[in-house]
């Protein structure tokens, strides 16, 4: 392996990893910003049991996911200085306004939030997880706009002189049509796990015997609003990733292709099918088996049912034609690795089907009121508590395989269509450095791994803390000497 | 003004309220093994003593590291080549940096998780180096740009990693080091109460004496080779600033005394970055290889846009920081440490605790 095999592996580690914590994080903020409102509206002492308790799942996670964002900020300047170099102008702005506008806000309001419990007016207190929401919301927006640049470079001119990317249009920046349909698709995913995430601790103490009989109430409040947050923003992903798979056929037509592993064209009026599994030779160009639906791939990549796609090999002959010239673009092969696009795209849909649909098997199994409720139905089946421990997993790895899919399907490309991903490594860092700090940053996230998942499965069986009778987080009920609610 | 000198200022002023702002929280952290040893008298343990430490800079430590971010962040957009000259360039030293902000963050965060004596010291050394970590580096970093380091004429670092820890680099490290547990030993006397606050008053005092002596070194060799009258002036004011500093923490005066260090740690930075002027990494093998101000810039459509962000949200983000160290402004004392421990922390250790009390 070379330093640039490295720098992609170490790229492809350490973003898969930050992205664990980060749909999470977007997720649960406004899930424990809808949980405290819900006590400030109704004083039910169920809801602030919540909110304490997912709140500090909640910062859990956001600590990882904050500091294994700190090296995304300066890896593309580490291992990818030429690319930064090419791109800098146009990549760099939204980076530098996410810090300037997102981070700070989160960052802020989270520490306020964090330690304001009893400290602060309940109503201020209040606002402040949800302006922490609004934070993880408005860095999203940022962040895929850098990376929509990426997939479908828009509002830039190539400087002759210096040869380098430099922003004509910033506004065409924040509205790339890829990033129109990115934005809502990645957020609604993030809802969706943030909802699985609620949902899996709430049946697996549904499920429990030993769940006071009390308690149960309270977990099926959880465990509907978890479901339904999974529900609903299932919708608009599955709506938003509709809409992206026929921008992407537009901008990226190689990718839809390696989607499906399409060699040859399908010319309009025939309508390509779309496998669900195949198996096949290794490269995907031989198929043995596979079980299709007709026509999907026509209506996916173009909306109609006998709509013709591009194949591989046709896309392939274009580039070469198109990109040979340029250092910057020649490549010998423009393909993807296609058995990785085409698994991570089957892995992304299947995995955000199947959470979707637990979520409404659990929402069917907690129907009804009266002695036989939703909660006794789900008690001691062991089935229940399987469907706890999936139903975590699975938005979550959709996303990592969304983003496989997103980021491999893109290769050989680092900007596509302007600087192929071989341009764009860090000429001046030697293997050997390169080596020392994928190596480093793998163990690091490992043991971290170790100790918050530990520690994830710790507060998560504890289950919802017990709470004061009336309690009362008016700084004004309390003294300037009482022990404080929170701190380190 | 020019763009890209508008620009040069802001990057400046960002690393400068890094400093300012992380320095003293990475003072506290490095500083939990000395002033959160157990009193001799026994009335407050060294665990309270610890806490109260880091419950003054609970609140304010990750707002003050997005300093650094959008540092970061700015270099990116506005001087892309500087971005990526310097960071691919001190690729080592600044993997430790970034691997000591990620122990520290979770030491800080998953410390109070669980409830055990062996669980808390781990997660404290986890603070205590990844503050240290940082605190000197930067130092040997920034000192290695203002004093230049070999880059070649295609703005790539050519020195390799031993070059960067010369003599100078490494006071320049000290000089960080002594200043941030100075002014980090400052916010505890201003931010706690009891017997911690005169030992931290008293620790601050003596690092202040060793970070002076340290700093006039370092800022004179610096300025010597690369300084201007007016970075001298700040240098200079610096020192005065320091001295003051140390003045009010031996009259008891902490507020004052930490705006001392404050402003120590602000006019030191932008005496380099004056220094450094219009130069952004001076190349030590020529001149004429040096990435400055216009070469290493973005366009100007690109600056024009940021600038406009900078200017109607910088203002903004002050406005709420600062009001989160208002809110936060009392001091702390031992009884506002919670002795209960939440159910999911609860440990054979915290068993027994219970069981014997």
């Amino acid at each position: 392996m070379d330093a640039l095999d490295l720098a992609r592996w170490q790229f492809g580690i350490t973003t898969v990893y930050h992205f664990f914590f980060v749909p999470i994080t977007i997720g649960l903020s406004l899930l424990v910003a809808v949980m405290q409102t819900r006590w400030m509206r109704t004083r039910d002492p169920q809801w602030l049991r919540l909110t304490k308790f997912f709140g500090k799942l909640f910062m859990i996670n956001f600590a990882l996911g904050l500091v294994t964002g700190i090296v995304q900020e300066f890896q593309f300047g580490m291992n990818w200085s030429d690319y930064s170099r090419f791109v800098g102008d146009i990549f760099g702005a939204p980076l530098a306004i996410e810090a300037l506008l997102a981070f700070f806000l989160e960052s802020t309001f989270l520490g306020l939030w964090l330690f304001g419990w009893g400290r602060i007016p309940e109503k201020l207190h209040l606002s402040f997880i949800w302006l922490v929401h609004v934070g993880t919301v408005l860095s999203a927006y940022f962040i895929l706009a850098a990376n929509s640049f990426m997939q479908n470079p828009v509002g830039y001119t190539i400087n002759e002189t210096n040869g380098r990317a430099e922003l004509t249009d910033f506004l065409a920046v924040l509205t790339n049509p890829v990033q129109l349909v990115t934005f809502p698709h990645v957020v609604a995913a993030a809802y969706m796990t943030g909802g699985a995430f609620v949902l899996a601790f709430a049946i697996w103490h549904l499920w429990r015997t030993g769940t006071p009989a009390v308690d149960k109430p309270m977990y099926r409040k959880a465990a509907k609003l978890g479901a339904w947050t999974v529900l609903v923003a299932s919708l608009v992903v599955i709506g938003s990733g509709d809409v992206q798979g026929k921008v992407m056929t537009e901008v990226q037509p190689m990718k839809m292709a390696a989607a499906e592993g399409l060699y040859e064209d399908v010319p309009e009026g025939v309508g390509a099918p779309f496998s669900i599994i195949t198996v096949g030779t290794l490269d995907g160009r031989e198929e043995v088996w596979a079980l299709t639906v007709p026509k999907l791939l026509s209506y996916l990549a173009t909306g109609s049912l006998e709509g013709a796609v591009e194949g591989i090999d046709h896309v392939q002959e274009r580039y070469e034609l198109t990109y040979a010239g340029s250092e910057l673009t020649a490549a010998e092969d423009y393909r993807p690795v296609v058995p990785v696009t085409y698994w991570s795209f089957r892995l992304m849909m299947g995995l955000g089907f199947a959470g979707m649909a637990i979520a409404a098997a659990v929402l069917w199994a907690l129907r009804g009121t009266g002695s036989r409720t939703g909660e006794s139905r789900l008690e001691g089946h062991r089935m229940w508590a399987w469907a706890g421990a999936l139903v975590l997993f699975m938005p979550l790895l959709a996303n990592s395989f969304g983003w496989i899919f997103t980021e491999m399907g893109r290769q050989p490309w680092l900007v596509m269509g302007l600087m192929t991903t071989q341009t764009g490594v860090s000429p001046g860092t030697t293997t050997g450095e390169v080596l020392t700090s994928m190596v480093v940053f793998t163990l690091l996230y490992g043991a971290l791994a170790v100790v918050e998942v530990g520690l994830t499965l710790r507060y998560g069986r504890a289950g919802a803390e017990q709470v004061p009778e009336d309690p009362s987080f008016d700084p004004a009920h309390r003294s300037d000497d009482d022990a404080f609610l929170f701190t380190y | 003004m020019e763009l890209t000198t508008i620009w040069f200022v802001l990057i400046a002023v960002l690393w400068i309220g890094y400093f300012v702002l992380e320095g003293f929280d990475y003072g506290v952290g490095a500083l939990l093994p000395v002033l959160g040893r157990d009193t001799a008298d026994g009335s407050v343990t060294g665990e309270t003593r610890r806490r109260q430490m880091l419950g003054a800079i609970g609140p304010f430590w990750d707002g003050n590291e997005v300093w650094l971010l959008t540092a970061g962040g700015a270099t990116f957009a506005a001087f892309p080549h500087w971005y990526a000259t310097l960071f691919s360039g001190f690729y080592l030293p600044l993997l430790l940096i970034l691997v000591a902000l990620i122990v520290r963050g979770i030491g800080l965060e998953y410390r109070g998780k669980v409830d055990s004596t062996r669980w808390r010291r781990r997660m404290d050394l986890m603070v205590v180096a990844g503050s240290a970590v940082p605190a000197l580096l930067w130092g040997v970093a920034f000192t290695n740009i203002v004093r230049g380091v070999p880059i070649d004429a295609e703005m790539e670092y050519v020195g390799g990693f031993w070059n960067l820890l010369n003599p100078v680099a490494l006071l320049g490290g000290l000089v960080t080091l002594t200043l941030f547990l100075t002014h980090g030993a400052l916010f505890v006397a201003l931010k706690t109460d009891g017997q911690l606050r005169h030992d931290a008053r008293a620790l601050g005092l003596r690092l202040g004496v060793l970070a002076a002596a340290l700093a006039v070194a370092w800022l004179w060799i610096v300025h010597a080779s690369t300084g201007t009258a007016v970075s001298w002036v700040l240098a200079g004011l610096a020192a005065v600033a320091l001295l003051a500093g140390l003045a009010a923490a031996r009259a008891g005066r902490e507020g004052w005394a930490f705006t001392g260090t404050f402003a120590t740690i602000g006019l030191a930075t932008a005496s380099l970055f004056v220094a450094l002027f219009p130069d952004v990494m001076p190349s030590s093998l020529d001149p004429a290889w040096s990435l400055t101000v216009e070469n290493a810039a973005s366009s100007q459509k690109t600056l024009g846009i940021m600038t406009v962000v900078a200017v109607v949200f910088t203002p903004i983000v002050l406005l709420y920081q600062s009001w989160t160290y208002w809110t936060f402004r009392r001091r702390i004392s031992g009884h506002h440490i919670p002795t209960e421990v939440h159910p999911a922390a609860v440990t054979e250790e915290t068993r027994r605790r219970v069981g014997a009390s």
